[in-house]
């Protein structure tokens, strides 16, 4: 390049002055071209794509917005259904909010689940903090999780007593995630362990259950938990539905959980070990120590994708009848002044589980760029 | 493996120590581990175990399959095998794993095609295509599917009956009955035209193994098209043409209060499919966009520099080496596929997870139900998990 141009300047020829690219490679259209419009075939399925998003984006708004109904006096739905179809009847979410979100829960103690929302999604941030990445994180988590259920069932400090079959709602659905998530890990890691011990009856114990777990659908571990249970119990022992799910979804978890861990003892070197086993130690210190940190920092990424799986999961109590938010929307609309306002109260819920999940699926892409930093050139 | 075996160094056996009967022996620490751990899980076991026999003895349950020969008397809207509920539980609990396997079959199918092709527009360098595949994608994958499944049925509730049913086009309804499509009178002609494509299929593959074979041999490609075209379209088409050529459509038209004639999908069915295609096609778009991305750019540019055809560079060349990252976790895909099938209880479709449990609220045999329950869908997630291992132990790299 330098030559030719040294050889130009040499014989005399006027500089020409640099120019800017041509107007249609550089800005909006250059980009346009670039990105939307650069074959014709590519050009045909942006204006078919741009018509369908704008001819959806418009019924959509016209249906969801402009023709809606906000509300309607004393369950009057005549309004909304001689809309049907063409407006939506959001006045379903107005009049039902504080059902769909707390259940039955005495209504002048809604403030109590509110709380408790609130620290579990508290506790949920200060988790995903890793400055909090400490030991003393698991006593923040049996503080809280103290602290909710003194919430939740009340009886002493002058709140009045709120028996469990009245909950529902936005709390059992973050209860059966958190005390889910917190009794299957550890859980969880004891199976991984198990599966790489060199132990056989062990081995093929831990084997057996993650493979038996994961190889029938979760309904029907449900299903066992409701109707089994109470037979494998003594006669007059009994646990209460909530808690009988909460089992089946602890061991549920629990395997699929332990296959991430088994991934993540997998991955690691095998000179980690043997270097642990030069240095004399317990098999206990070497996986305390050694193993296990190196491990689960490899496999951080998976587990919060398990987790927010985990997290959707628990709408599956709706089917043996558990008040769980979802639930507590279908619930909603039996009543017949509300029937057939289902898409309504399935919007609004799933945006509801889309915020958790979003935020965890974006928390874990961007821990995932994080603890990659060194691998990146 | 063969290689540590042949390692000289192991081949010297470690010297052999009596074992001591002392903590600081490590085979010792062993034995007496493993007899805590099955100590306490066959003492958890034997505890439950004896409780539920009591349990059933003090309430009377009779135990065992006895009841599987019983009048069923539950009625069934949908069975790809005749019924009535006069016929017994086992051809009740018979038609629902029928059911189950009709809508995981044509679901993964289903799913497999739409996901590949949301996971290859992922990566357009269309920028509008390649955003809605994205934004697709990660909304899907943050919704429940139970809630996706509850959403489509209260779509579906929610349209207008037969009388005012959605036309889009000549001879398809869609109503708040479910969905009409045109088809054909069945006869035996048909039968056997299709029983003629699966064997031309068959040969077909046998064929295109055959001149691989001898391709490696000389090197001399061969054309496997005409063949396939011979085998697959002409075969068929001359059965059906000798057998007379039977073709009488079967349109469905509104009779009273309902449609008559045509294939009909219901509303469950139709709302359990579509659920499980688009909440399953998420996934299986990230697995496909995964595995493309997995094949170095370089190997696209080799191919190129050999001069193979577009065509013969993702044949040959691309596919082959993203199967290996796509398989493994398309098998849990489908597995996963399977067993969400189950959700049909929650809107009424009734697959075998909801004729168990009704059968087990019917006869209180709740042991019995859950087990047939946990065996069916035990023996479906072995099948496919065994013949897609076998398919990903051919496609895998064969090393030296």
């Amino acid at each position: 390049m330098s030559d030719i141009t040294l050889n130009t300047a040499a014989a005399g020829v006027p500089e020409a002055a640099p120019r800017s690219a041509p107007l249609t490679q550089i800005g909006l259209v250059g980009w346009l071209r670039a990105n939307l419009f650069s074959s014709w075939l590519s050009s045909a399925v942006s204006l078919l794509l741009l018509y369908l998003i704008i001819r959806w984006a418009a019924g959509f708004i016209e249906w969801g917005i402009v023709n809606a109904i906000w509300s309607v006096p004393n369950n009057q739905t005549q309004a909304c259904r001689d809309l049907k179809g063409t407006g939506a009847c959001w006045a379903v979410i107005t009049e039902k909010h504080r059902f769909m979100l707390f259940g039955t829960y005495p209504y002048e103690e809604h403030w109590r689940p509110f709380l408790v929302c609130l620290l579990f999604i508290g506790l949920y941030v200060v988790s995903a903090m890793r400055r909090f990445w400490r030991w003393e994180l698991a006593l923040i988590w049996v503080a809280v999780l103290t602290l909710i259920g003194v919430l939740m069932w009340g009886g002493i400090l002058g709140l009045s007593y709120v028996p469990q079959e009245r909950w529902g709602g936005l709390p059992i659905t973050l209860i059966l995630a958190t005390f889910g998530l917190a009794f299957a890990f550890p859980l969880a890691i004891l199976v991984a362990l198990g599966r790489r011990s060199s132990l056989p009856a062990i081995k093929v114990l831990c084997i057996m259950y993650v493979e038996l777990i994961r190889g029938v659908p979760l309904i029907s571990l449900l299903f066992m938990a409701s109707v089994m249970f109470p037979l494998f119990l003594p006669e007059g022992m009994n646990i209460d539905k909530l808690l009988r799910a909460q089992i089946a979804i602890i061991l549920f978890a629990a395997a699929y959980l332990a296959e991430v861990v088994r991934g993540g003892l997998q991955a690691l070197p095998k000179g980690q070990y043997e270097a642990a086993d030069a240095l004399g130690l317990s098999y206990w210190q070497k996986t305390g120590f050694i193993i296990l940190p190196q491990a689960l920092r490899l496999v951080i990424p998976p587990l919060v994708n398990t987790f927010i799986g985990f997290f959707k999961d628990t709408s599956l109590v709706l089917i043996i009848g558990i008040f769980d938010l979802l639930t507590a929307g279908k619930t909603a609309i039996i009543e017949p002044a509300w029937q057939g306002f289902g898409v309504e109260v399935y919007i609004t819920i799933g945006a509801i589980y889309f915020v958790f999940c979003f935020a965890m699926s974006k928390y874990s892409q961007g821990l995932e760029a994080e603890l990659n930093r060194h691998r990146r050139r | 493996m063969s290689q540590t075996t042949n390692d000289p160094r192991l081949l010297r056996a470690p010297p052999k120590r009596p074992i001591r009967l002392s903590w600081s022996d490590e085979r010792v620490r062993g034995i007496v581990w493993q007899l805590l751990v099955v100590g306490i899980v066959g003492g958890i076991v034997w505890w439950l175990w004896s409780n539920t026999v009591h349990n059933l003895e003090v309430r009377r349950i009779a135990t065992g399959f006895g009841f599987l020969g019983r009048e069923a008397g539950l009625p069934i809207a949908e069975h790809l095998i005749d019924y009535n509920p006069t016929d017994t539980y086992f051809r009740a609990l018979l038609v629902g794993l029928l059911n189950t396997l009709k809508v995981a079959v044509v679901g993964i199918v289903l799913a497999t095609v739409l996901g590949t092709a949301i996971g290859i527009a992922r990566l357009s360098r269309n920028w509008l295509l390649s955003k809605i595949a994205g934004v697709y994608v990660e909304v899907i994958r943050d919704l429940p599917l139970l809630l996706q499944l509850l959403f489509w049925y209260a779509v579906l509730q929610g349209l207008p009956g037969p009388r005012q049913a959605l036309n889009p086009v000549d001879g398809v309804f869609l109503s708040n009955r479910g969905l009409k499509l045109p088809w054909i009178v069945w006869e035996s002609a048909h039968s056997w035209a299709l029983l003629a494509f699966v064997a031309g299929a068959a040969a077909t593959w046998l064929y295109r193994r055959t001149a691989r074979a001898k391709q490696m041999q000389d090197g001399q490609p061969r054309r496997v098209w005409p063949v396939a075209l011979g085998l697959l379209l002409v075969l068929p088409v001359a059965v059906w043409w000798v057998l007379g050529a039977p073709w009488t459509p079967d349109m469905p038209a509104l009779r009273g209060f309902n449609f008559q004639g045509g294939l009909n999908i219901s509303p469950e069915y139709f709302a359990l499919l579509l659920g499980l295609v688009l909440y399953t096609a998420g996934f299986i778009a990230e697995i496909v966009r995964a595995g493309i991305l997995a094949v170095p750019h370089g190997q696209w540019e080799a191919a190129q520099a050999l001069g193979l055809k577009p065509t013969q560079v993702l044949n040959q060349i691309v596919l082959p080496q993203a199967l290996r990252v796509i398989v493994p976790p398309m098998t849990s895909q489908f597995l996963n596929l399977t067993k969400n099938s189950s959700l049909a209880v929650a809107i009424g479709y009734q697959d075998i997870v909801s004729i168990a449990n009704t059968t087990l609220n019917q006869t209180g045999q709740a042991i019995e139900g859950i087990a047939i329950i946990m065996l069916v869908y035990l023996t479906i997630s072995l099948s496919i998990s065994l013949f897609m291992n076998w398919y990903n132990a051919r496609i895998a790299l064969v090393e030296r």
